[in-house]
């Protein structure tokens, strides 16, 4: 695990302590029985022994199917979802010994976009209060910042492309892309140096999507900020990430930069992934059917994951060895995977 | 249409279908003046965002609508009128000669009765067989879709099915009684990719052996690229563009169906910005005047606010547009040329978008409030 670590951090190309450096990382949930006295039964590892790296100003994308872990793994490293064991050092600070007290001035520079722009602002704040919560809590001048809170949130507003005088009206009153829009301006207030994104953009509709992801790629670009890029949609993932982790039940499969994970991927899992996303073009679309990957059966329960390798149930290269041996992540051609049989895929 | 074999040839013919829904603030026009036919055997795609009437249309078709909607226009199946037939005059045509297919495969089956039952009693309801027949046919119906140990399933309550399954049990329902029609509601939106891929290609299969026609409505549009013949753009409750599925993603005529190409992220365009429509779709209740694009639209001129543009011909036969000025749209190769790229500090105003009289400020006001009010919860249940 260590020289993949290794050789990743070579492969960002920074001498250099890395901004946020995630290593085993594991979280573990309690599977509570039925009955009067809910007692755990089991555990759930949501997250299992995850590491990986993102660089000042650089996009990490984390793709996989629904339950494999990359929300979790989001929460657990911004300390939202206390992690069961492993580290998380962030800007060379370890945050999972820290009490909460400790966490607060650090959280300024971490902060979150989640996934549902109607859940996750308060209905009964108007969006004034709803950027400035951040400002009233570390104070206006936090991060750097000048001017006053009010001034601040009139800026926010119109770097994000709202109207500030809208900042009076209620989240029902603004379309689901206008609100990612303000849950992205509470983000920024700070001015963090991390943002991790969760699926910020598959609640929209389409048309809409695109706006939110060239905003976010333009604010990368002025502000420097860094994004955890957490999302199913491998071609979203494909368009904003310089480097993507691709897991699988918990587990990073592969690793590597944009493009040796869409042109040059060796872990079968990724290679399905890839080959199952349809494009919006017919010609090429009828030519990817013909040589398609189409996957048999759904990802296994995570309260029971297959011995040895984690795909081997729906994998068609799966030999005896995948069952008894845990393949560890090391190089194979351009990437980084986890597969006793790695390859990258024969083109016909 | 002209000849008379090609009449026989068609299957669905929906002439100038409207569903309104009268509400205390006003009425919704979900569905305005859609017409298409689709012909035996044809996969016809219908993509729009959420709230441009796709899945309302379908319903009207289906028979499925609640009582308070008002269908007008014709929707001629083989020759029958089904428009405004009752709810038991539709029952015979309901999955014996259309069947749908839902979105959520979990909330479209029961959840007290096994997988088995429930297709076999969607096989009684149109056959009169025995139980044991049709408990055969249903298991012969889930060996079809692909279901391992079809036998075994069978006797399975949904719970113990994995979502793709479930789908496929689904599908198996719809296929059991040989409809001639299949219309799939966002089959696939609830489902993981790599699960998408085995759904895609059990439909595709379904097609092939049933000759079955299908509407595949999604509002994914790689979706659409790979398995439909011909394609139907909405926006704003009625159709925006339609033609066969080359023409439309090669040579779009509508600047919306260009926007949205230029929105979703493609391989080949890496490296450049997207090219997103500024604004929201607009609200059924307040259309804006004249074409229903125009507050959206870069190529928006004057006429445009004027009255909406017919659904006409384009240079190629069979190619319609809603759009008077798709001449302009010829010489245009890439959405980036049309489309405003660039995000950062550019403020959009809600209001603008709604604005029917741009002089009534508190007219404006008032109507964007509502707006997204009715917006926020017809999104909210568009989604998972």
């Amino acid at each position: 695990m260590s020289t993949a670590a290794m050789e990743e951090q070579q492969e960002t190309g920074q001498a250099q302590a890395p901004l946020l450096e995630v290593r085993d990382l594991v979280k573990e949930f309690p599977v509570r029985g039925g009955g009067i006295i809910p007692r755990t039964v089991g555990t759930v590892q949501a997250v299992s022994g995850i590491s990986l790296q993102i660089g000042q100003g650089e996009t990490l994308g984390l793709v996989g199917e629904s339950g494999c872990g990359k929300s979790t793994t989001g929460r657990a490293i911004l300390q939202l979802q206390k992690p069961t064991s492993g580290s998380v050092r962030f800007k060379g600070r370890e945050l999972t010994t820290l009490r909460a007290t400790e966490l607060r001035p650090i959280r300024r520079d971490m902060q979150i976009v989640f996934q549902d722009p109607y859940a996750s602002l308060n209905p009964k704040w108007p969006v004034n209060d709803i950027i400035s919560e951040p400002l009233q809590i570390h104070g206006a001048t936090a991060g750097g910042a000048t001017g006053t809170v009010q001034q601040q949130v009139n800026e926010l507003m119109e770097l994000v492309g709202l109207n500030p005088e809208h900042r009076n009206r209620y989240p029902h009153e603004f379309s689901g892309g206008q609100r990612q829009r303000i849950g992205i301006a509470r983000a920024l207030a700070l001015r963090p140096k991390l943002i991790v994104l969760d699926e910020p953009v598959s609640a929209l509709d389409v048309s809409v999507q695109a706006g939110v992801v060239n905003l976010l790629e333009e604010l990368q670009e002025q502000r420097g900020l860094a994004y955890l890029f957490v999302a199913h949609d491998l071609s979203v993932v494909r368009h904003i990430s310089d480097r993507v982790a691709v897991m699988y039940l918990g587990k990073i499969v592969e690793t590597g930069t944009r493009e040796d994970i869409y042109k040059h991927a060796t872990h079968p899992y990724t290679q399905a992934l890839l080959s199952a996303v349809p494009v919006p073009d017919p010609k090429q679309e009828r030519e990817r059917q013909r040589n398609r990957i189409v996957l048999t059966g759904d990802v296994p329960s995570p309260t029971n994951p297959p011995s040895g390798c984690r795909f081997r149930t729906r994998c068609w290269k799966a030999q005896d060895i995948c069952a008894v041996e845990e393949p560890p992540l090391i190089r194979h051609g351009k990437t980084i995977s986890a597969c006793h049989f790695a390859e990258e895929l024969q083109r016909s | 249409m002209t000849g008379a074999a090609e009449r026989a040839e068609t299957l669905l013919n929906v002439e100038d279908l409207c569903v309104d829904f009268p509400t205390e603030d006003g009425v919704v026009g979900a569905v305005r003046g859609v017409s298409f036919s689709l012909r035996r055997g044809e996969v016809l795609g219908v993509v729009g965002e959420s709230g441009s009437g796709k899945s309302v249309s379908s319903m009207a078709i289906m028979g499925l609508l609640p009582r308070t909607a008002k269908v007008t226009g014709s929707i001629n199946y083989a020759g029958d009128e089904l428009a405004n037939l009752s709810y038991r005059q539709m029952q015979h045509y309901r999955n014996n000669e259309i069947a749908m297919i839902f979105q959520d495969p979990m909330t479209s089956l029961n959840p007290v009765f096994t997988i088995g039952w429930q297709l076999s009693e969607a096989y009684r309801a149109h056959h009169s067989v025995s139980k044991k027949a049709a408990w055969a046919k249903a298991v012969e119906s889930l060996e079809l879709v692909g279901i391992p140990q079809p036998d075994r399933r069978a006797r399975q309550y949904p719970h113990e099915f994995s979502g793709g399954m479930r789908q496929r049990a689904i599908i198996a329902m719809s296929i059991i009684n040989d409809p001639q029609l299949i219309i799939a509601d966002e089959p696939t939106t609830a489902l993981d990719v790599t699960v998408q891929a085995q759904i895609l290609e059990t439909l595709l299969r379904i097609r092939d052996e049933t000759a079955a026609a299908v509407i595949m409505i999604t509002h994914d549009l790689g979706v659409v690229a790979g398995m439909v013949d011909r394609v139907q753009v909405m926006y704003g409750g009625t159709v925006v563009e339609s033609g066969g599925v080359d023409q439309v993603f090669d040579e779009p005529r509508m600047p919306y169906t260009m926007g949205l190409l230029g929105s979703v992220p493609n391989p080949n365009l890496l490296g450049t910005r997207l090219t997103p429509i500024t604004g929201a779709p607009p609200s059924l209740m307040h259309l804006p005047a004249g074409c229903s694009f125009s507050p959206r639209c870069p190529l928006v001129i004057d006429d445009c606010h004027e009255a909406e543009p017919e659904l006409a011909e384009t240079d190629s036969a069979g190619h319609t547009a809603r759009c008077i000025r798709w001449r302009e749209l010829l010489e245009v190769s890439k959405p980036q040329e049309v489309f405003i790229s660039q995000q950062l500090g550019i403020v959009e105003d809600p209001a603008v978008l709604l604005a029917e009289n741009p002089e009534l400020a508190e007219a404006e006001h008032i109507a964007s409030m509502s707006e997204h009010a009715g917006q926020g919860t017809t999104e909210g249940t568009g989604r998972q």
